[in-house]
Parts: structure tokens; sequence; C-alpha cells
């Protein structure tokens, strides 16, 4: 599809133009140098200074706490005990500055809340509300090892457009006809010049040659499941974690979520929740009995579920982007890239 | 797009004390809205999340049988806060339904073999619902020999004993009843615990017989050497796993064993399967 050619001071103008179609998500930084993706108040701009968001945007989809449903407990009510789906909005979004690789672990997330069989309606419908406006990687994180994932810093596999900061002015490449549409919705419409076009590949190739972190999983899939399981390494691995969960907080692919009936009164809610496989509570039967009862089988299934039983249940590669949230968040500093190798190996 | 989330709404429509102790009731639902019964189309095997609002959901395996129209059952255990809830319901009472969820016993696969079933305490739920169906004249014919070997702790603590005495007094169906001790002398079944009487009673497998076994795990732990002793192959042994779960339908993450959802591609996995799996369970 085309490739146009975005001047910077007509940006802002832009934007502000599509609000009359789109709800404006993008990152933006918060207190205690946290950074997330949120709706843009009007006249608030996507912050595109920041990489690497601390929190992925999987929330833009998959909120940390979400109301399923609303019901009331009063016998006296003739709906008493009758579960409603509350009123939601799934108007177009744009995502405005989302990293290619997040917009990759979108697509991850898919196979799992859109199958064949079910479909989360809360996921796939605001999945399919949003248009992903990317913004390529022009300077890679120390932690980004995204091209060895099979995604990289100018990927537009996940995208309806991508943006690429070219100094004074963005190239845009329009991936899709839901990015066409917001183009022409935010009226630029600029054409790029066979120039621009060259320093849009060179600054791909410049970009990908700057990310050195690489993972190896290919003898993964090799292995079998319970010998990897059974390694000695896990030992060693897991000694040092905590348990807290942030890795799957910031984790754009980490999907696990918990379903939780919270009342007021006898007014109700049923949520969904973010929980995590790093929480005793996660997997604990009511009789006590808990088969992930410590600390070790509990990292263990967060690796061998993203570097192995996904790619066997799926053949689609492994269930992590590279984005690098996790090391960097760590307190312990517990490193997938290092766990991936010991696996490989 | 259909709410996979969204419970069918259901009336208690009886409600059955099963044990002596009084921690297993049968309850008998029956949905609002008659259409909703034939949306939740069921077989032996399957399970459902029993939704109370207020209190949270619950997997547990169907009891009733699809060839009993007009209701469904579920024989509950109070041990957690929706099922101590649940005991306190009465009839009239509305709650909701989400399903049928899971794999049923592997009915086709099944077909022409002879069938034994193994059940200890109250996970008999699914196998009765298992033996209603097989036992229906439509379903008669299409198997062979049926075996059934069911033990609890005392007389007092088996599941529908009407039922089990019924079978007993019929001819196309061996039932094998024990308890682990009693003192009632007019006790006319089996006393010891299912591993041994299996071995006893339980037919050899020969290839053309499949187990199924649902139980509390110690009793799975000393049965599985039983059949494997009776020549049953690991892929002819059939197991019902549980695991917390919350969404039912494979998404949630929580009852994964290995690359395996236990809601999903479960609760049914034959022994050959779970070999493959890290067994978390």
């Amino acid at each position: 599809m085309r490739i146009l050619q975005i001047d910077k001071k007509d940006w802002s103008a832009g934007l502000e133009k599509s609000r009359k179609d789109y709800t404006l998500i993008g990152p933006v930084k918060e207190g205690n140098n946290v950074s997330k993706f949120k709706e843009l108040a009007a006249g608030e701009e996507p912050d595109f200074s920041i990489t690497t968001t601390t929190m992925s945007p999987k929330s833009v989809v998959f909120p940390q706490s979400e109301v399923m449903f609303t019901f009331t407990t009063d016998s006296a009510s003739a709906d008493c005990n009758i579960m409603k789906v509350p009123e939601k909005s799934y108007s177009p979004r744009a995502v405005i500055g989302i990293r290619p690789f997040d917009a990759v672990a979108m697509k991850i997330v898919k196979m799992n809340f859109d199958t064949p069989d079910y479909q989360d309606p809360y996921w796939c419908d605001a999945y399919a509300a949003c248009t992903f406006i990317g913004l390529a990687i022009t300077d890679p994180e120390a932690c980004d090892f995204s091209t060895s994932t099979g995604t990289g810093p100018f990927d537009t596999s996940g995208l309806d457009v991508l943006l690429v900061d070219a100094g004074d002015y963005y190239l845009a490449e329009v991936v899709t006809d839901k990015g066409d549409s917001w183009i022409q919705s935010a009226s630029f419409d600029q054409e790029a010049d066979a120039e621009s076009v060259e320093i849009l590949h060179s600054m791909r190739k410049e970009a990908k040659k700057k990310i050195e972190s690489t993972v190896e999983f290919a003898n993964i899939d090799k292995k079998e499941t319970l010998d990897l399981y059974n390694e000695k390494y896990w030992d060693s691995i897991s000694f040092p974690c905590l348990n807290c969960g942030t890795c799957t907080y910031v984790c754009p692919t980490c999907w696990c979520f918990d379903i939780q009936d919270e009342m007021a009164h006898k007014n109700g809610r049923r949520m969904k929740n973010w929980d995590s496989c790093m929480f005793p509570n996660f997997t604990i039967h009511t009789t006590g009995h808990n088969p992930r009862n410590t600390k070790l089988m509990r990292v263990r299934q967060r690796f061998m579920h993203k570097l192995k039983y996904h790619q066997s249940k799926y053949n689609m590669g492994i269930m992590c982007v590279g984005c690098g949230r996790c090391v960097t968040s760590c307190p312990v500093n517990i490193d997938i890239r290092e766990v991936c190798k010991q696996m490989n190996s | 797009m259909i709410n996979p989330y969204l419970p069918y709404p259901i009336r208690i429509d009886d409600i059955i004390v099963e044990s002596e102790d009084r921690s297993l009731k049968t309850f008998k639902f029956v949905f609002l809205d008659p259409k909703d019964e034939e949306k939740f189309s069921y077989q032996a095997g399957q399970f459902a999340e029993i939704s109370i609002p207020g209190q949270g959901e619950i997997p547990i395996g169907l009891a009733s049988s699809p060839v009993e129209k007009g209701f469904i059952a579920f024989t509950i255990n109070r041990a957690g806060k929706v099922t101590s809830h649940l005991h306190n319901m009465k009839v009239g009472d509305i709650l909701g339904v989400r399903g049928p969820l899971g794999n049923p016993y592997p009915w086709d696969t099944m077909k022409g073999k002879n069938l034994l079933f193994i059940g200890g305490g109250f996970a008999f739920t699914t196998l009765r619902s298992s033996v209603v169906y097989l036992l229906h004249p439509d379903n008669r014919d299409k198997y062979g020999a049926i075996d059934v070997v069911y033990g609890s702790r005392s007389p007092g603590m088996l599941l529908y004993l009407d039922e089990l005495k019924a079978w007993e007094a019929r001819d196309d169906i061996n039932m094998h009843i024990t308890v682990d001790g009693t003192d009632d002398p007019d006790w006319k079944y089996n006393v010891g615990f299912v591993p041994p009487v299996a071995e006893e009673k339980a037919p050899k497998s020969e290839g053309d017989t499949y187990a199924i076994v649902c139980g509390p795990p110690i009793m799975i732990k000393f049965t599985l050497p039983v059949l494997e002793k009776l020549g049953y192959d690991h892929d002819h042994i059939i197991l019902s796993l549980e695991n917390r779960m919350k969404c039912g339908i494979g998404m949630c993450g929580r009852c994964g064993i290995g690359e395996q959802l236990v809601c999903k591609d479960g609760p049914v996995f034959t022994l050959a399967e779970v070999n493959n799996t890290p067994k978390e369970f």
C-alpha cells in the first residue's frame, strides 16, 4: 500500500482531526517513572519519547479489571440473580504509537481469546475496535531482543499503519484499509517521494542492526516436554524469584485472568481481573491441595508456557515478542534470555 | 457474538440429601427459558460452571444423563464458598449455569466395546450419568458388557443407592458395590477398598474393554496397577481430571497441565495422554 510523508508541524492538527471518528489512545508518562497506554484527553498527545512503556498496551483490549456482568441479589427484584451484560462502547479507537512488537503480542493473545470454539466478546470486540498506528523503533533499548522472536523494530505484521520518525517528518506506511481510514480521517495526504521511501528502507536496516540481544529456541521445540520439565536448572533459575508477578503484569503476551464477584450490599458485578501463574492462589484447590505448590513449579510454568507449551500447542513460535519488559522490571534480575538459552542448549 | 461467560438462568427444582453426613446433595435444576435447555445439549462426562451471583462459579460434572429430559442435576459436596452457599439455598431459588463444558467420555470410540466403570466416593456423578445413558433402550445394544465397581466409606455414603440396587437386579449390567466397612449385619454387597475389589471382580481387558476411572487420588493411585495387571493398555484407561478452574472455556489459563487445559482439552484424558503431561493436578 501507499507511503505518506507527514510533516511534524501538521501532526497535531491531524491527530485532532481524527478525534471526530476515533478515541485516541497512546503512551504517556505517569508518576514514579511508570509509563503506559491510556486514553488521550483533549489536546493530550502520545509521548513518542518512550520506547518501551513500563506497562504493555495489552490493557487497551484486556483491561486489568473489567466488569463482565452486573446483577442484584435482592429477592424483591424481578431480575434477582440474573446476570446483565453492561453497556460498553466499542466505537473506533486509534492506538497511536504502539510499538511493532506489542502489536504482534496482540496477535499472539488473540489465539487465546478468539478461538474456533469460543470467543471472549470483551477482548474480541475491543480488538476489532482498534486501529493500530504503530511507531517504528529507531533506537532500540538494550533488552530488546525482538528480531530473534519473529518480529522486529519495523515489523508491520500487527499494525494498520507504521510511522517512522525521520527527523522533521514522519513516514507513514499504510498497511491495511483500516489504517487508510485513519489516515484519511486525519487528512494526511502527501505521498512520500522516492527518496523518502529509500530513507525508510535504510532506517529499517539500521534499526535491526542495532539490536544485538538475541535468543535461540529452535532446539526447545525438538526436546520432549517432560525432559525440559525435569531439568535440574529450574532450581537455580527459580531460586531468587519472589513470585511477585511483575513479569506477568508487564508482559504483553500474558493473558491469564481471574473471575471474581464483587458486592456492595445487594448490588454486584462479576469482574474479569488479570491473574498470574506466579501466585499460589492461581491453582489451589478447595481441598487445600495445590498442584503447583512451590515457587520452582510456578517459575517453571511461566517459562515452559512461553517457550515450550505454546509452541507445541499452536506451532506458531514462542509466546514472547522480545520486548524486554520482564527483564528490566524483574526485581531480582531473572532474565528470560538466559532461561531460553539454558532450555535451548 | 455469543457471550460464553453468560450463564443460563436456572431454578432449583429439587434437592436430595445423598449422604448420611449431609455433605452431599443432588440439586435438580430447570431452565427458566426452555430454549436454553435445547442449547444445553450434553453428553455423559461433560461438566458445567454453576454460577451463584455474589458467590462465584464452580465447575461440576453433570450427574443427570442426556437421556433424562426436562432438568439437569449435579451432586455437590459442601466444600468451599460457593458449594456451602448452594447447600443453604432452597427449592425455587434462582441461579445460573454455563455449559456444557469439556469433552464427554469417548462414546463413539467405545462403541461395540465392553465397559468397566470404577468409581469411588462422590466422584460417581458422571459415571451415574454414563450408566443411565448406556442402560437406555436406545443405547444398550451399542455397547458390550458393562461392569461397575463402586465403593464408598460406608453404605450411608453411597450415592444413588436406590438406583444402584435397581441396577444390581438387572441382568445386562454387572454391579460390584463395596464399602470400606460397615456394622450393618444385613449388608449383602462387598466390603473392602475399591482396588482389591476391582482386582477380584473386574473383567480382564483382552483389548476390547475400556476402563473409566473416577475417584479420589488415593483410589486412582492403587487402581491403576490393578488395571495394568488385568491387561488394560494405557490408551484404554480413561480418567476425568480436576483442577482449579474459572472460565471453563480454555482462556483463563489456570487449569493447564503442560500444554493441555483440563477444562477444554479434557477433563477426560486417557492414561497414555496423562503420562505425557507434567501431571500438575
